[in-house]
């Protein structure tokens, strides 16, 4: 087990690596620049800016610097945000895009654990369907209208619930949540129904039924844990992108998390904080990823005894 | 067992669980609705806060070095200039210049300081202060984008471009404690007006330097706990896209006149969050308004929105220097087809205004003369002349625009609108907002949308963009009487009057040419609680905090 942790970090180095050299050259080939204005720039401050943040040297030597700079942990200061760095942005917004981010998990978890769990149950049926065909609408409804939609309802209609913040007023942060959480749910309605039907056709079920188990057992006890194993490789790389925030739940919610940093950054041209975001998803999805897998091999003893030889 | 009963219930599981999730929430026994408990904007007017939304996350609260709208909202809180505009006249009002001193030739100008103006430490502020701080602005390692605001000044301009380095052949001399002495190259009538800009507020030396370099624009010094203003209000509390708070600073001079005790500034990227945080109870006034909702709220609410004329103007730039725009008369056929208040009324919804010219009306009783109008027939005839009969053998081009809705519908009327008067095809084009900068500034388009927002109240201010390669002409268009007007006789003319009237000479040149086709001047647009007093509409939506204050008792 060890062997195979060390090993896929290993495999790991590369592949960042990758990324960050080509989101390096890659901004930078983008036209206009960090310091583009819809007003004339002077020569003399267009040189000025550029000379403070090291754009006047060679490529390839603001590219060794950078990489520099990054072993140190050092994501360099924005363009966007003088006076801020890259790393204290990123910093300020994780906590609350980390809450934001699990109480989604949760939320689609939940809903669409129980809703493919449902359907599998008896499938093509109206049990099946009416899930089913729920968990696609969860996955087709952009959260651009999925969340104005239930702003709308819950909070300008019924009054129950704040149109926006997060956690400045009590029950702010379960819209976002339920935007956030919904088009995973979908995904996982429909990954936990199809595990659950292969697992449901095993033998070893009938074998439990035989013995005799009330069937709650053996769906909860037995067939659960083979069922969901697509669904634990699924929520690695889900997590991880919740855990990068959603740029459209933040801005329609009005939420201080780093979802917004990346598209912002990328209209903005702001190399430094460009860079910093994609190496920090990249690197997120690679350990989640990692944990999901470490997560399947405990559930499934097959896999467990390959890395037992 | 169980199961059977659950299974029965299922397809209503999505459906229940989500109204659970949302009814428990609901903030549970607190209670909902309007009895959701006190709403933020009736919490503020009970304790004087004001909560304000404000563009994007401001990128960094020192005057020199911000350029953003929202940025300056706050600054002026935070800050205050030698002058101060008067929010109904946008006259200049004492600020931290109890009095000022013009020469008879209008090149010297001399100011007296207020003995109490503080920072919000407590320091004295002098005319030493000033001096500083302006060395500070337009030092060339700083890269204050702005630093042009003093170019009127004596050597200012030879400072900043690093051809002097000796700041004490600049126009600016410390007479004593709390004098200060300008010197300019010519009277340049709108100095003032350049005063009560960001560019030129002071900034406080002891903090900056013990941040580092005074010129290094990456500074910390900025930000909660070391911030230092000499504005109505202290910074307080800044969570990065969340909010700003500033609270009134009792060091300020005129501390007796603010009234509000603080006041939330709320980033906010989206306009419809915006409209509906407004809604809901969250704001007493918002940056802007959806275009789409003004119409239901001029209709429904309309003691909630205030419209009006802003110092903006939207038009279209031409490359003067590619065929077949080379000719003026396609120019001033292409001006002369559009139908203004067709488009305003239909595509701007009725709220922008018709412009004939670049400059906004009513710029410090500046009225712009019309020197074209909407005439399809005056058009066509020019367009035979240039040796395009109803638009035949036109070898077309291409409008450039940025990645907007609302331009691409006014792009769109306007193809509309050539093809039917004119019996021309083009086409229209939009790209990304770094992209489309870079294009317009290397003059790689045939037909380009632009905008242009005052920094001052001045026809200069927008005249100045045609001047001869001029960094934000980027049209070809060069006249020598032109440039002559506006570089030299008008800044030289004290009178008004006499002043305007070589603007509307330039304006003639101008329209002649017509590098440029004006389309319409902006309004500004704010949803707006009623009892939130002392923002007077103006053309430059500019605010003095000090003097805003709630009045509870207003008409809801």
């Amino acid at each position: 087990m060890w062997r195979f942790i060390a090993l896929r970090t290993l495999q790991a180095i590369p592949v960042i690596l990758t990324v960050i050299t080509v989101t390096f050259f890659l901004v930078r080939a983008a036209p206009g620049g960090p310091f583009a204005s819809e007003k004339a720039v002077m020569p003399q401050v267009q040189a000025a800016l550029e000379a403070r943040y090291r754009l006047d040297q060679p490529m390839l030597q603001q590219y060794v610097s950078y990489l520099g700079d990054l072993v140190r942990g050092d994501l360099g200061p924005t363009f966007r945000y003088p006076g801020r760095t890259v790393d204290e942005l990123i910093l300020d917004g994780l906590p609350i895009t980390a809450e934001l981010g699990l109480y989604a998990m949760i939320v689609a978890v939940l809903l669409g654990v129980s809703a493919g769990v449902v359907a599998s149950l008896r499938p093509n049926t109206a049990q099946d369907y009416v899930p089913m065909s729920a968990a696609m609408v969860g996955i087709c409804m952009p959260s651009f209208l999925l969340g104005p939609l239930l702003v709308l309802i819950f909070g300008i209609w019924l009054q129950w619930l704040p149109v926006s913040g997060w956690g400045a007023s009590p029950g702010d942060k379960i819209l976002p949540s339920i935007t956030l959480g919904a088009m995973y749910a979908g995904y996982i309605a429909r990954l936990s129904r199809s595990g659950m039907l292969d697992v449901l056709s095993q033998d070893y079920l009938r074998t439990a039924r035989a013995k005799g188990l009330p069937e709650y057992k053996v769906i909860l006890k037995h067939a659960l844990r083979g069922g969901l194993l697509p669904v634990i490789s699924y929520l690695g790389p889900a997590f991880a992108h919740m855990l990068s925030g959603s740029f459209v739940v933040e801005t329609i919610f009005q939420i201080p998390g780093l979802g917004r940093f990346y598209v912002q950054a990328a209209f903005n041209r702001d190399y430094t904080m460009i860079l910093g975001t994609t190496i920090f998803l990249a690197v997120l999805i690679v350990v989640f990823n990692l944990l999901s897998d470490i997560v399947a091999t405990w559930l499934n003893p097959r896999l467990r005894y390959q890395f037992r030889k | 067992m169980n199961l059977n009963i659950l299974a029965l219930k299922t397809p209503l599981v999505l459906v229940a669980a989500l109204s659970l999730l949302a009814g428990c929430g609901g903030g549970g026994e607190d209670g909902e609705g309007s009895s959701r408990g006190e709403s933020r904007v009736d919490e503020g007017v009970r304790l004087g806060v004001a909560h304000v939304g404000n563009a994007a996350e401001p990128a960094a609260l020192d005057p020199h070095i911000t350029t953003g709208l929202g940025e300056s909202y706050i600054i002026q809180s935070l800050f205050e200039g030698l002058v101060v505009k008067n929010p109904e006249t946008l006259e200049p009002d004492p600020g931290v210049a109890e009095s000022w001193d013009i020469s008879a030739d209008g090149r010297t100008y001399t100011f007296h300081l207020r003995n109490d103006a503080k920072w919000s430490n407590g320091d004295p502020l002098t005319a030493e202060d000033f001096r500083w701080s302006w060395q500070r602005a337009l030092a060339p390692e700083l890269g204050s984008q702005y630093n042009y605001m003093f170019y009127s000044i004596v050597n200012a301009q030879e400072f900043a471009t690093g051809a002097l380095t000796d700041f004490s052949q600049v126009g600016v001399r410390v007479v004593d404690d709390y004098t200060l002495e300008v010197q300019l190259r010519e009277p340049t009538p709108y100095f003032l007006q350049l005063l009560d800009h960001h560019s030129t507020y002071p900034v406080h030396r002891a903090t900056i330097e013990a941040f580092g370099s005074p010129t290094d624009r990456l500074s910390q010094w900025a930000r909660v706990g070391s911030h230092v203003g000499n504005g109505p209000f202290k910074l307080v509390e800044w969570q990065i896209n969340s909010h700003v708070r500033v609270e009134k600073s009792d060091t300020y001079w005129d501390a007796a006149t603010t009234k509000l005790n603080a006041i939330v500034f709320y980033p906010i990227d989206s306009q419809t969050t915006e409209e509906r945080m407004f809604r809901d109870g969250q704001l007493h006034h918002t940056y802007d308004v959806p275009l789409d909702k003004v119409p239901v709220y001029l209709a429904e609410q309309p003691e909630l929105i205030h419209v009006s004329p802003y110092l903006g103007s939207y038009f279209y730039n031409i490359n003067t220097t590619r065929k077949p725009l080379d000719d003026v008369r396609v120019r001033r056929a292409l001006a002369m087809s559009i139908d203004r208040e067709l488009l305003a009324e239909t595509v701007t919804q009725g709220i922008y205004t018709p412009g004939y010219s670049v400059v906004p009306p009513g710029t410090m009783g500046y009225e712009p003369p019309k020197l074209f109008d909407y005439d399809p027939e005056a058009a066509r005839q020019l367009m035979a002349e240039a040796g395009y009969p109803d638009g035949q053998g036109f070898p077309g081009f291409t409008i450039l625009y940025n990645t907007l809705e609302q331009h691409q519908k006014i792009a769109v009327a306007i193809q509309q609108m050539w093809r039917q008067e004119l019996g021309i095809n083009v086409q229209i084009q939009n790209q990304e907002w770094q992209v489309y900068l870079n294009s317009h500034n290397l003059m790689d388009y045939d037909v380009v949308r632009r905008g242009w927002i005052g920094d001052y109240v001045d026809p200069n201010n927008f005249l100045d963009l045609f001047i001869t390669d001029g960094g934000n002409n980027h049209t070809g268009f060069s006249n020598a009487r032109y440039d002559e007007i506006i570089l030299r006789a008008a800044p030289a003319t004290q009178d008004r009057d006499a002043r305007y009237a070589l603007y509307r000479e330039a304006e003639e040149i101008l329209m002649a040419e017509m590098p440029v086709i004006p389309l319409y001047i902006y309004q500004s647009k704010h949803l707006h609680d009623a009892r939130l007093k002392g923002m007077p509409f103006n053309l430059m939506d500019s605010r003095n905090w000090k003097h805003v204050y709630f009045d509870p008792q207003a008409a809801q």
